[in-house]
């Protein structure tokens, strides 16, 4: 079970780096969800995957899931939500004041004066 | 066993502030006073925690009161302490700072709310115990800095704007990654804790290896070591000059922190590899970063590439270890943050004045603000490291712990460094106040009282921390203790048993 979502997380940091190199502004931004989406899957898999068990540590309870991992997934992914919203609008912004999504176009520093 | 308050204020009180001008609606000059306000408190805060650190050892907070493994805990060492109350003294000057140059638009639209939850965030990283916990301050203050390096809305800010957040954004990303390993092979997340149990690992050399890789990865994008610098001089160009000024200072010496946290207190079993890879990262920043310095004559970049070199310095006296080379880093680190903070004031300055940016482009300004140019050459000394001013003792120290491990090469590149730091500031201190006069009548006549209030007021304080430097030495070595004898860090752990 682990190897199967360590190689699908694999997968999916593979894919984001494709879209990520790709030029336009939106194929990017689905990278970086993608991107996050499987290193938040191999957080997961870090405590370990067991089914069928509850997170709680009790004497009378010999085999218990980590609750922490998960725990911590909640907040990467809130976190991870906010930074796609505000990126999302950030692209939208870009796209009305430059005029292109094409991130070719964006090369070079103009000077101030 | 209990919260303690005092330890968990740098947070609270940035927090609250930008919290109450959200409230308050688009009301600049509300947003000043409240925003001055807080600048102060947070010093007084910081002053106070300084105090209680150097009289009763480390403080800890539970948080909820969870022991301290399981919960979330702060804990401000000596280190943490300085670092937060330098943060709030350039907060404070930054804010002044910002009165008369920042523009009104941004002062309507929240630039207050931001700088302030951007320092939640710097102050939290810089105080917490756990290392997830630092990766959510880490986000905290890096969300902040996007709708600042962003706000505004011009083109270039976009621009650079959005390869800031994306270079940030997959640093991140390997930041819960390596918190993924870390976890797996530690099973613990208090950093502390984690020290502890890595003291009798016996498993794979190779795997913590990896791990101190990852992290490396992670903290030297933020810190803008070799070779992950490349997003660092066009980003932070765009922004306006306070907010220059707060990245250059605070934002890179937080990823300085972490790596010199986590290489002091995770990877220590495989120290041949990962400190000489630091080692050499570092130098290789400091020459990439002094030939970026000789080669640009425009202001902006000259200062933007000393930060470069700074981080390198610094890099080079925590990859040491020892207790000389870790009380020299402190020494620098601290000294960095409030110079780097003044140049940039100081450059701003200039730039506000006349319009550009472009040193060769200026001349003779010395006549109208005599006052500027000579602190800006202060400035430029203590930056170089010139005797009796700030950057001489951190250089001093980290340069003789180089020569007691025998390397000979890092201490001269460090030393020669200094020279290019040299050139590279008097260089524009030569052109824009010597030289022939400029046309004056194209100055812009805007108000600098403030300005040149806060930009002096930070260059005397670091005169002030050179000329005390001696007085000083007690809390650094405090400081550096918790880096070369992480036991020290962790003994809140095993004392509580």
């Amino acid at each position: 079970m682990e190897l199967i979502t360590i190689i699908l997380s694999g997968i999916l940091i593979g894919a984001s780096v494709y879209l990520m190199l790709s030029k336009s502004l939106i194929r990017i931004i689905i990278g970086t969800a993608l991107l996050s989406h499987g290193v938040h899957l191999m957080l997961l898999t870090m405590g370990q995957l067991k089914r069928g068990n509850v997170p709680v540590l009790d004497p009378e309870v010999s085999s218990y899931t980590d609750p922490l991992p998960q725990a911590m997934i909640l907040t990467a992914i809130v976190i991870a939500f906010a930074l796609t919203a505000y990126i999302l609008v950030l692209a939208l912004r870009m796209y009305k004041e430059i005029g292109t999504d094409n991130v070719e176009e964006m090369k070079g520093v103009p000077h101030d004066d | 066993m209990t919260t303690n308050i005092l330890a968990l204020l740098p947070i609270l009180i940035p927090l609250f502030s930008g919290i109450i001008m959200l409230f308050m609606g688009k009301r600049p000059v509300r947003h000043r006073v409240v925003s001055g306000i807080t600048g102060l408190l947070m010093m007084l805060a910081a002053a106070f925690i300084v105090a209680h650190v150097f009289q009763n050892g480390t403080m800890v907070t539970y948080i909820g009161d969870w022991m301290a493994p399981f919960g979330i805990n702060l804990v401000i060492d000596m280190a943490s302490a300085l670092l937060l109350l330098t943060t709030s003294v350039i907060t404070f000057a930054v804010i002044v700072y910002s009165f008369q140059s920042i523009g009104i638009e941004r002062e309507k639209y929240y630039y207050y709310v931001m700088v302030m939850f951007m320092i939640t965030g710097v102050n939290g990283a810089f105080s917490t115990g756990d290392i997830f916990n630092m990766f959510v301050f880490f986000e905290v203050f890096l969300l902040s800095s996007y709708v600042l390096i962003t706000l505004g809305g011009k083109k270039i800010q976009l621009q650079e704007g959005f390869k800031y957040l994306l270079v940030n954004l997959i640093s991140s990303n390997f930041f819960v990654l390596g918190l993924a390993y870390l976890y797996s092979v530690t099973g613990s997340l208090n950093m502390a804790d984690i020290y502890l149990k890595l003291e009798n690992y016996d498993g794979s050399l190779v795997i913590m290896t990896i791990i101190a890789v990852v992290f490396l990865f992670v903290f030297a994008t933020k810190a803008g070591l070799f070779p992950l610098y490349f997003w660092l001089p066009g980003s932070y160009y765009a922004p306006p000059m306070p907010v220059i000024a707060l990245f250059g200072a605070l934002l890179t010496k937080v990823g300085v922190y972490a790596i010199a946290r986590t290489y002091s207190l995770f990877f220590i079993g495989n120290e041949a590899f990962t400190h000489q890879a630091l080692l050499l990262l570092a130098l290789l920043t400091i020459v990439l970063g002094s030939v970026g310095a000789l080669a640009y004559t425009d202001m902006k970049n000259i200062i933007i590439y000393n930060i470069l070199i700074a981080v390198g310095v610094i890099i080079v006296g925590f990859s040491m270890m020892d207790e000389i080379g870790t009380i020299g880093a402190m020494y620098y680190l601290i000294h960095d943050m409030i110079i780097k903070a003044a140049l940039f004031m100081l450059v701003g300055f200039i730039i506000y004045r006349t319009g550009k940016a472009d040193s060769e482009r200026l001349g003779g300004l010395i006549k109208r603000h005599p006052v500027a140019g000579w602190m800006f050459l202060v400035a430029g000394f203590a930056l170089a490291g010139v005797p009796p001013l700030s950057g001489f003792y951190g250089k001093f120290f980290i340069v003789q712990s180089t020569f007691d491990n025998d390397h000979y090469i890092a201490g001269l590149i460090v030393l020669i460094s200094s020279l290019a730091v040299l050139i590279s500031v008097v260089r524009i201190f030569m052109n824009v106040f010597w030289r022939g006069d400029m046309d004056f009548s194209t100055l812009k006549p805007i108000k600098t009282d403030k300005l040149l209030f806060a930009s002096i007021g930070l260059v005397i304080v670091s005169v002030v921390f050179g000329l005390a430097a001696d007085l000083l030495y007690p809390f650094f070595e405090m400081a550096a203790s918790s880096f070369h004898d992480p036991a020290s860090y962790a003994s809140y752990l095993t004392e509580v048993e």
